[in-house]
């Protein structure tokens, strides 16, 4: 957390001075950027605020003219998806929040067990055991989708028999419960990795001490470790909830039609290709679809650029 | 190291040692379902697809080996220039692609990260705007760049509004250009976090060594190039790997950038298995592009990987 943790406390060393010259190229340079960094930011809210004779016929960097949240009332709950019959965005974002609680708290908690177990409980071959799960976080998932499509595909049938034995599928075949399957696994090497990392340098001795006492190996976890552990819980959770509501390649496959993700939504609405495009309210579902993740970010901006540098410079 | 659990001095009651033998592989018994899961579903299921690439399924798995045919198609198709092959369209838009995102993001990252740590005032505002696209998916991504970049009403419109009725980019729309327009948005997206790892290296540089440049009277200009930059080799390494890793995976973004990617003018490697496993009904073909991926992953990731481990017990 090192790494992170020096950027967030700024310049610690004395700055050479620069002339006035200087400084007015650097402070151009640096405020430049940021505009360009702005810029579509700027740009989908404020075509998303335009009704659409005024996104096709005027200049998209000119502020909105008739103030109008058609767009957004129409993304949210009129727009077409595809060849769904669902009616605008609404229903997908309930499905993408179903999809990533229950698989951020799942993949955060076994993360913490087996940071614990790999640090504090270490056993001959651990080292090997967590390579292999590092290696995890990194593989392109092109080379897992078709055996998992063959495994949630046999789950599927699976479901449909216990529908027709007892009248219930058990979330066999169930979109939701196949993407929070999927997340959890190919989360897990991240997660592993965060709180591994983190223990790493808890004290042992405060654990040698418990377990004189005679604290079992969960006690040792509840009393000892968690309370200790909420930076890194939050780091995780961010890190895992940005992830998983970001993403395209599993909603894509593993879901069907109206159980989608978020991102298959938008996708679909963006690209389904009748008529005129709708750009405002493209750009509205896109904010929609952006918003939780941003707000995570602007709330806690700093445990999200500690997951990011975690998930990249170890140690 | 390794902790055991001090013996203890009672005399101890009959039955305890069971419960003392699970204690003892209790650590290992929380830890095993992770593992498992990993294994089967990472190592089991690359080892599925290896298998997959030398069969001839189509739409559906097979089990009927027919040895190196889908390796032999796609090295055919590398060579396959006029009219290209998808699969030579896939590697060289992923070396256009991939050079451009990885170079240009090194070197804005960097020249961002040095800009910044010149000691200013609002780096706590300046920072932010960096990163944020950072928590943004690439199809919200995508769907902005494809809008700003639609020369009917993004760029060149507003261009043309402004007097210069000249001006032409229509890139996002060309098929030989669209590839540029994924570098632009993966660009936009990816260089704030090279910049937050450039300037971690940087805060993280001793300020005596500095000083003594300053005092031997380098110019600023010859401190970074001879000084700062080169003890940032590792964080370079490291930056480069990590975005090289990026580059291989992205997917979404060529989807959302060019509208489902029409006609495959921005092919990918990754859209290349995807479509020729699910749509072309060809996934002996798709698992062999699925398999290269994951050996040029391999490659630079697992050198990585195990120096960085090595490093950290030392």
């Amino acid at each position: 957390m090192s790494a992170a943790d020096a950027i967030l406390a700024g310049p610690s060393r004395e700055p050479t001075r620069h002339s006035l010259t200087t400084r007015i190229v650097i402070y151009g340079l640096l405020v430049l950027f940021a505009a360009v960094y702005l810029v579509p930011l700027i740009v989908m809210v404020m075509t998303s605020l335009k009704p659409l004779d005024e996104v096709t016929g005027g200049n998209m960097f000119a502020l909105p003219h008739a103030l109008t949240f058609g767009a957004w009332v129409k993304a949210w709950g009129e727009a077409r998806i595809g060849v769904s019959e669902t009616a605008g965005i609404k229903g997908y974002f309930w499905n993408s929040i179903r999809m990533v609680v229950p698989a951020v708290l799942i993949s955060t908690l076994l993360g913490a067990l087996n940071g614990y177990v790999l640090t504090k409980w270490r056993f001959p071959g651990h080292k090997l055991v967590f390579g292999m799960m590092l290696f995890a976080c990194f593989i392109p998932f092109q080379s897992v989708i078709i055996p998992m499509a063959v495994i949630l595909g046999y789950l599927g049938r699976l479901g449909n028999q216990l529908i027709d034995l007892t009248g219930y599928s058990f979330g066999f075949g169930n979109s939701t419960v196949n993407l929070v399957i999927v997340h959890v696994i190919y989360g897990l090497g991240f997660t592993t990795l965060f709180f591994r990392n983190y223990y790493e340098a808890f004290p042992t001795e405060l654990i040698k001490a418990a377990m004189i006492d005679g604290a079992s190996f969960f006690q040792i976890f509840r009393r000892v470790l968690l309370p200790n552990s909420t930076p890194i819980f939050i780091v995780t959770v961010i890190y895992q909830f940005t992830n998983i509501w970001n993403d395209f390649l599993f909603g894509s496959t593993f879901a069907a039609g109206d159980q989608s993700p978020m991102t298959v939504a938008l996708n679909n609405v963006v690209n389904s290709s009748t008529g005129v495009v709708e750009y405002n309210v493209n750009m509205a579902a896109a904010i929609i679809a952006a918003a939780p993740t941003l707000l995570v970010y602007i709330l806690a901006g700093r445990y999200f650029v500690r997951g990011l540098m975690a998930g990249a410079v170890k140690g | 190291m390794t902790i055991s659990v001090a013996p203890i001095a009672v005399p101890e009651p009959p039955g305890a040692t069971v419960r003392d033998k699970l204690q003892q592989y209790l650590p290992r018994l929380v830890l095993a379902p992770s593992f498992a899961l990993v294994l089967i579903f990472v190592y089991g299921f690359n080892l599925w697809t290896l298998f997959l690439s030398f069969t001839n399924s189509k739409a559906f798995a097979s089990n009927t080996l027919v040895g190196l045919t889908s390796y032999q198609k796609l090295w055919t198709w590398t060579f396959e220039t006029d009219p290209p092959s998808s699969w030579y369209t896939a590697l060289v838009n992923m070396g256009l692609f991939g050079g451009l995102y990885v170079v240009i993001c090194l070197v804005l990252g960097l020249g961002l990260a040095i800009l910044l740590d010149q000691k200013i005032r609002g780096e706590g505002i300046l920072r932010p705007i960096y990163l944020y696209p950072l928590a943004l998916s690439f199809i919200v991504t995508g769907t902005a760049w494809k809008l700003l970049l639609d020369p009917g009403i993004g760029l060149e419109k507003a261009v043309h509004d402004w007097g210069w009725t000249s001006f032409h980019f229509d890139w996002v729309v060309n098929p030989r250009m669209m590839i540029y327009c994924v570098a632009i948005a993966g660009i936009w997206q990816t260089s704030g976090f090279v910049m937050a790892m450039f300037l971690a290296g940087l805060r993280g540089i001793d300020g005596e060594i500095l000083k003594a440049a300053q005092i031997d009277g380098a110019s600023a200009y010859a401190t970074y190039r001879r000084i700062v930059i080169p003890i940032m080799r590792p964080v370079f390494l490291s930056a480069l790997i990590i975005l090289t890793h990026m580059a291989i995976k992205s997917y979404d973004l060529v989807l959302s950038v060019t509208g489902k990617n029409p006609g495959g003018a921005a092919e990918l490697p990754s859209t290349f298995m995807y479509s020729y496993t699910f749509t072309r009904n060809q996934m002996a073909v798709g698992s062999t592009s699925a398999v290269i991926m994951l050996m040029s992953i391999a490659a630079i990731m697992i050198p990585y990987l195990y120096s960085e481990l090595k490093e950290k017990n030392r």
